[in-house]
C-alpha cells in the first residue's frame, strides 16, 4: 500500500480531435517524463517536446507540462501531454505508458479522488467538479462552479467557525466558572447568533429543491385521456419525431422522455399512456407506469381536446403538484373554449399557442433573480447533514431547562454534521479561542 | 543489596499514589524521597479538585487511591463548582489545611504494610540486559528493583527565579535533582523546559479582613471519597480582593525586573495560570484582577494570595501587594517566585506511562509536562499500577478516553505531547456526558476489583451500592403511567396516549424522584445518594444511547480491513493529530480504528468511506489483473 500506483488517462474528449490531453499523476511522473521526453520540462512551462517510445521511435510531438507536487491538481507530481488527437497517436502513448512499472490506467474520477485525499479539494469541491464536467445547461454550470470553486465550502466553513466560537464561549463558562474574567452569563451572548445560524441553515435547506431542479431538471409529465395529443406535443417540443403518433387511442404504452433546455434550465419531459379503464394487459401496465411518473412530477401538463376531459381527470394528483390544463387540437374549428376552461390553448399542427405554453412552463422554473450566488445544497447527503446540524442547534436552543453540558454537546454534534459535508474533520482547539478572549488564571 | 519489586522516586502527589497503588497490587515497594517529613506537601496552592481536576480526584478514589480520602481529611472549604450547569461539568473542590493534608497523607503511606520509605537523594539508575534494574543513591547505596517510577516533579534541574536572583532548587529550601537529568539524557529522551510560578505568602494577622470580600463554603459539603460519609473539619471562608490601578502601574513600571520579562526564563508557562506580570501585559485594560486570600490551615496564619504569582524582585512584590485593598499593611512571609524545570517529552511514553526506550522505567507527574496535584496523582496511579503489574508478570492496564479523564489525559500527553504545562479541562473529554464525577465509581471501581487493587471495605460498599442502584433503576423502569393519570398527579406530559415509565419521566431534567413519590410511594424506599445517581442516570440516558448507537453503527463495518503498512498520511480531512495516532497504533480494521483514542465518530466515518472506496477499487484492480 505504501507504493501507490501512478495513474494516467486521456483527459480530453472523444477522438479524433485536434488536440488530445493525456494526464499522468503520481510518484513516477518525473521518471515517465525523462523516459519519454529525455528530461522533465521546467515546472509549469509548456514545452514542445518529441515524445519517444523507449525503443527511441517518435510517437508524436506536442506540448508537455510538468507540475511537481504538491502544487498540482492532485497534489502529486503531475504531467500533461498535449498531443495530436488522432486515435492511433493517443493509443500509442497510452500503450507506452502502460509498459512502465508502477503505472496503470486511472479509474473514473481517480484524479479528483487523489486531489481530495491530498487535501487539494474538499468533498463539496470534488462533487462540484464532477457536476461541472457533465453540466449541460447554464444553470448547471453556475451551480457546479459555485461548488467546485469553493464558494459553497466557504459558507460551511463560516458556519463551522461560528459553532466553534459558540462552543468556546460555553466551554469558557464551564471550565473557568471560578474565574473573575468569565462572567457567568458569557454563554448567553451566543444563543442569539445560534438562533440566526439556525435560520440561515433552514433557509439554505429550503433552497435544496432549486438545486435539485437545476441538477436533475424540472420534471414535466404530459398526461391526459387517450388520443388527447400528448405524443404530438412531445414531438413538437422536442422538435423531433420521438413518439409514434396515430389516431388510434392507446398508441403510447411506455413512458417516453426527452431532455430539453429552457431558459438555462434542464427540463425533462415525459410522455405517458392515456389514462382510461382498459382490459388490455400491455396498456394497463403503461397506465400504471404513467401514474408512477405523475407521482414524481414537478409539473403536469394535463391535455384534453374537450373541457369535460379536464373534469374527469381533475383528481390526477393528490399531493399539490402544479397542473397546467392544455387544450389541444384547437385548429379543428368544431370546438369552442371559454376562457376559464383551460390555461393554454395549443395546436401542434399550426404551432399556435406553443410560445404561450413555453412561457407558462418557464414560470414554474425557480426564480433566481436577486441571487448573487448559487450556494445551494446540491446533494441529498448535504441536505441530510444540514438537517442533522439544524436539529442539533434547535435542540440546543430549546434546551434552557437542560444543563449547559448537554446544550454544548448538541452544538458539538452540529459542528460534526457540518464538517461531514466538506469531509474536513479536525480537532478544533477551543482552548485557544478561550485564552485569546479571557484573562484566565487565579 | 535490598531487592524490591517497584521503587518510586519522589514523595509528592504522583509518588505517593504510585507507591500506594503498587503496594495495593501486592508489590514489594520502596518510596525514595529527600525527606520523609515532606511527603504529602502541597508546594503550590492549598486546594484540591476543581473543574476537570475534581473528576481526576474522584477517579483516583474509585481506584482506591489516596488523594480523595486525604483531601476529605484535610479539606476546610468544600465547594461544588458548576452545580447548576449540568452534572457532567460539576467539579468538586476544597481548600486544604496543609498540615492536615500532609499528616493524613503520611498516615496513609506509613500504614501500608509492603511499602518502605527510604530517605535520600536518588542519583542514577542501574540497567542490566537493556532494562532498568535498580537505583543508585548519591551516598552510593544501591537498591535493586524490577520497575522504577520516576516522579521528580520540578526537581529536574529546578531553578528558582526571584527578580534577577537565581537559586537552584526543587521547591523553596529543597535541593534539585541533578543526577537524574543526566540519566534521562543518557537514555536519549527528549527533554523540554517549562516554567511555573507561585505567589508570595502573606501573614494573615496583618490583613485587614474587614475590607475584603468573603467566599464561603457549601452548606452541605460533598466529600471526594466514596468511603467518606461526612466532612468533619470546621469549614472556613476565603477572602476576595482585587488589584488596583496603582498595582498595575507598579508592575508595569518594573516589568523589566521580572525574571520572566528580562529574558532570564526560557521555559514556557501555562496560559491558564499566568503570572500577574502576564495579566498586566496581556490584559492591561482590565480595571482589576481578582485575588482569593486562601488560608493555608485552620491553625495557620499563612495566607496564599491566589492570582498574583510573580517573579518580580522581593521589594517590588511588597510594593505592589500593598496597593491591594486589605493588604495595605501586610507582612510577606516568603516572596513569590518562578521556577523552571526540565520535563520529558511525554511522547516518549506509552499509555502505561512506561518509557518506550527503557523497559522497566515509568514516569509520572510534572516530569511529564503536566501541572497540578490531581494530574500528578492520576498519573502516579497509572504508573504505579503498571510498574507493579510488570514486576509481577501480569498484563498492563490502560485507561481509555472512553472510560475516564485519566485516559483522556494520558492519551493527550502520550500522543499529542505538550506546548505548555498540561492541565485537565472538562472540554478535553469528548465523552464528557458519560465521564462524570458522580459516576466515577461505577466507571472504574469494577476495573479496580478486577485488578485487585482495592480494599475489602470498598469492595463491599461498592457492591452494595451497585445492587441498590440497579434495583432502583429496575423499579423506575417497571413503573409506568398514561399521560392522563400523570396529569392527575400534576405531571405535565404530552397527551399522546403513550404510557411512560418513571425512568422516562425522569429523563426530563426538571423532574425528580421526590415528585414521583405521590404516584408511586414505593420510590420513597430508595436511599438519598442512590436517588441522585438515578436522576442523573435517567437524564443522560438518551444521550448515552445515542452515543452507543453511533459506535454500534460503525462496529458493523469492522470487517473492513486496513492493509498492512497503510499510509495514514493519505487520509486528508483528518487532522495531523489523528493521523499521528493512527500511525502510532497502526489499526488493522475499522473496529481497531474506533479504539484509537481520540477517534471521533466523524473522523471514523471519513476513514470508513475511504476504506470502502479503496476496497472497491482494489477488487476492481484484482479483477483487471486477473483478466
Amino acid at each position: 500500500m505504501t507504493a501507490m500506483h501512478t495513474i494516467y488517462a486521456l483527459s480530453s474528449g472523444a477522438l479524433p480531435a485536434g488536440v488530445a490531453v493525456v494526464r499522468v499523476s503520481g510518484q513516477h511522473t518525473a521518471a515517465v517524463l525523462e523516459a519519454l521526453c529525455g528530461e522533465a520540462p521546467s515546472p509549469r512551462i509548456a514545452t514542445l517536446k518529441s515524445i519517444r517510445s523507449r525503443n527511441g521511435f517518435v510517437i508524436d510531438s506536442g506540448l508537455v507540462l510538468y507540475f511537481p507536487g504538491p502544487a498540482s491538481f492532485t497534489g502529486e507530481d503531475c504531467a500533461e501531454f498535449q498531443i495530436h488527437g488522432g486515435r492511433a497517436a493517443v493509443n500509442a502513448l497510452l500503450e507506452e505508458l502502460s509498459k512502465f512499472e508502477g503505472l496503470r490506467h486511472a479509474e473514473a474520477g481517480e484524479f479528483s479522488r487523489r486531489a481530495f485525499q491530498n487535501g487539494k479539494l474538499d468533498l463539496v469541491e470534488v462533487e462540484g467538479l464532477a457536476d461541472l464536467i457533465v453540466a449541460e445547461t447554464e444553470m448547471q454550470r453556475r451551480l457546479a462552479i459555485e461548488h467546485s470553486g469553493g464558494g459553497q465550502s466557504k459558507v460551511y466553513a463560516a458556519w463551522a467557525k461560528r459553532l466553534t466560537h459558540a462552543r468556546a464561549m460555553i466551554e469558557a463558562e464551564l471550565d473557568f466558572a471560578d474565574e473573575d474574567d468569565v462572567p457567568g452569563s458569557v454563554s448567553e451572548r451566543i444563543w442569539q447568533d445560534m438562533s440566526v445560524l439556525a435560520q440561515e441553515i433552514a433557509a439554505h435547506i429550503a433552497d435544496a429543491p432549486i438545486a435539485e431542479i437545476i441538477r436533475d431538471g424540472l420534471k414535466i409529465v404530459i398526461a391526459g385521456e387517450p388520443n388527447a395529443g400528448k405524443s404530438s406535443l412531445l414531438n413538437a417540443l422536442a422538435q423531433r419525431d420521438i413518439a409514434i403518433v396515430t389516431e388510434i387511442a392507446g398508441t403510447t404504452r411506455d413512458v417516453l422522455s426527452v431532455d430539453l433546455s429552457l431558459a438555462g434550465f434542464s427540463v425533462k419531459l415525459y410522455d405517458t399512456a392515456g389514462l382510461r379503464e382498459t382490459e388490455e394487459r400491455v396498456e394497463q401496465e403503461g397506465i400504471r407506469r404513467a401514474r408512477e411518473v405523475i407521482e414524481r412530477a414537478d409539473l403536469i401538463l394535463l391535455l384534453s381536446e374537450t373541457a369535460s376531459g379536464f373534469d374527469s381527470l381533475s383528481d390526477i394528483t393528490s399531493d399539490g403538484t402544479a397542473v397546467l390544463r392544455v387544450a389541444t387540437k384547437i385548429d379543428r374549428d368544431d370546438r369552442q373554449w371559454s376562457p376559464d376552461e383551460a390555461d393554454v390553448l395549443i395546436s401542434t399542427r399550426t404551432g399556435e399557442g406553443m410560445d404561450r405554453l413555453l412561457d407558462e412552463i418557464a414560470a414554474h422554473l425557480p426564480d433566481l433573480s436577486g441571487r448573487t450566488s448559487l450556494a445551494l445544497p446540491s446533494r441529498r447527503r448535504h441536505v441530510d447533514s444540514l438537517r442533522q446540524a439544524l436539529r442539533a442547534i434547535e435542540e440546543s436552543l430549546a434546551g434552557q431547562h437542560y444543563g449547559l453540558d448537554i446544550r454544548a454537546e448538541q452544538l458539538r454534534l452540529a459542528g460534526d454534521a457540518i464538517g461531514r459535508i466538506t469531509g474536513r474533520v479536525d480537532v478544533e482547539n477551543l482552548l485557544d479561542v478561550i485564552f485569546s478572549e479571557f484573562c484566565i488564571g487565579k | 543489596m535490598t531487592q524490591y519489586d517497584v521503587i518510586v522516586i519522589g514523595g509528592g502527589h504522583a509518588g505517593c499514589e504510585a507507591a500506594a497503588a503498587a503496594a495495593r497490587l501486592g508489590a514489594n515497594t520502596a518510596l525514595i524521597t529527600h525527606k520523609a517529613s515532606t511527603i504529602g506537601v502541597m508546594s503550590c496552592n492549598p486546594a484540591i479538585g476543581g473543574l476537570g481536576k475534581g473528576h481526576l480526584v474522584r477517579e483516583i478514589d474509585a481506584m482506591d487511591g489516596l488523594m480523595g480520602r486525604v483531601a476529605d481529611a484535610g479539606g476546610i472549604q468544600f465547594r461544588l463548582l458548576n452545580r447548576r450547569k449540568g452534572p457532567a461539568v460539576r467539579g468538586p473542590r476544597t481548600q486544604a489545611d496543609r498540615r492536615l493534608y500532609r499528616e493524613a497523607m503520611q498516615r496513609e503511606i506509613s500504614g501500608i504494610a509492603n511499602l518502605t520509605v527510604v530517605e535520600g537523594d536518588a542519583f542514577d539508575l542501574i540497567e542490566s540486559d537493556g532494562k532498568v534494574s535498580g537505583v543508585v543513591m548519591k551516598d552510593s547505596r544501591t537498591f535493586a528493583s524490577t520497575s522504577v517510577v520516576l516522579t521528580t516533579g520540578t526537581f529536574l534541574k529546578g531553578l528558582i527565579h526571584i527578580g534577577d536572583q537565581k537559586i537552584p532548587a526543587g521547591r523553596v529550601g529543597e535541593e534539585p535533582s541533578v543526577g537524574l537529568s543526566a540519566t534521562l539524557l543518557r537514555y536519549g529522551l527528549k527533554l523540554g523546559r517549562l516554567k511555573t510560578g507561585t505567589p508570595a505568602r502573606l501573614d494573615g494577622r496583618t490583613i485587614d479582613w474587614d475590607s475584603v470580600g468573603r467566599q464561603g463554603p457549601d452548606e452541605d459539603p460533598v466529600p471526594f471519597s466514596f468511603m467518606t460519609d461526612r466532612i468533619l473539619n470546621r469549614q472556613i471562608d476565603c477572602g476576595v480582593t482585587r488589584t488596583t490601578e496603582a498595582t498595575h502601574k507598579i508592575i508595569a513600571d518594573n516589568i523589566g525586573k521580572s525574571a520572566m520579562y528580562s529574558g532570564q526564563i526560557e521555559g514556557v508557562g501555562p496560559r491558564y495560570c499566568p503570572s500577574i506580570e502576564d495579566k498586566i501585559v496581556r490584559f492591561g485594560e482590565r480595571d482589576g484582577h481578582q485575588i482569593f486570600l486562601e488560608p493555608e490551615g485552620l491553625d495557620d496564619d499563612t495566607i496564599y494570595p491566589n492570582g498574583i504569582s510573580t517573579s518580580l524582585p522581593a521589594d517590588t512584590q511588597e510594593a505592589f501587594i500593598r496597593t491591594i485593598p486589605g493588604l495595605e499593611n501586610v507582612a510577606i512571609l516568603q516572596p513569590g517566585y518562578a521556577i523552571e524545570y526540565d520535563h520529558v517529552d511525554p511522547r516518549e511514553l506509552n499509555a502505561t506511562l512506561a518509557v518506550r526506550k527503557m523497559p522497566g522505567l515509568f514516569l509520572a507527574g510534572q516530569i511529564n509536562g503536566t501541572t497540578g496535584y490531581e494530574e500528578a496523582g492520576a498519573q502516579g496511579l497509572v504508573a504505579g499500577l503498571n510498574a507493579a503489574l510488570l514486576a509481577t508478570g501480569r498484563p498492563e492496564v490502560i485507561f481509555s478516553r472512553t472510560n475516564s479523564y485519566i485516559g483522556v489525559m494520558i492519551d493527550d500527553l502520550t500522543s499529542r505531547g505538550i506546548t505548555e504545562p498540561y492541565r485537565m479541562f472538562t472540554s478535553r473529554a469528548e465523552y464528557r456526558l458519560s465521564l462524570r464525577a458522580d459516576n466515577a465509581d461505577a466507571r472504574l471501581t469494577p476495573l479496580a476489583m478486577e485488578l485487585g487493587c482495592i480494599s475489602d471495605a470498598r469492595r463491599d460498599r461498592f457492591t452494595d451500592w451497585q445492587v441498590q442502584f440497579d434495583d432502583g433503576r429496575q423499579l423506575l423502569k417497571s413503573l409506568s403511567v398514561t399521560p392522563a393519570e400523570g396529569n392527575r398527579h400534576g405531571l405535565k406530559l404530552n397527551q399522546d396516549g403513550q404510557r411512560r415509565t418513571a425512568f422516562e419521566i425522569l429523563s426530563y431534567l426538571d423532574q425528580s424522584i421526590s415528585a414521583l413519590v405521590p404516584i408511586w410511594p414505593e420510590l420513597s424506599s430508595i436511599g438519598s445518594r442512590v436517588v441522585e445517581a438515578l436522576e442523573i442516570d435517567a437524564a443522560y440516558a438518551v444521550y448515552m444511547d445515542r452515543q452507543a448507537a453511533d459506535i454500534a453503527g460503525i462496529r458493523r463495518e469492522e470487517n473492513l480491513v486496513i492493509p498492512e503498512g497503510f499510509d495514514f498520511d493519505r487520509l486528508s480531512g483528518l487532522s495531523n493529530e489523528l493521523k499521528q495516532k493512527l500511525k502510532q497504533h497502526a489499526p488493522r480494521n475499522l473496529s481497531q480504528v474506533m479504539k484509537v483514542d481520540g477517534m471521533t465518530p466523524a473522523a471514523a466515518s471519513l476513514i470508513l468511506a475511504w476504506l470502502k472506496r479503496q476496497n472497491g477499487s482494489a477488487e476492481r484492480e484484482e479483477k483487471a489483473s486477473a483478466q
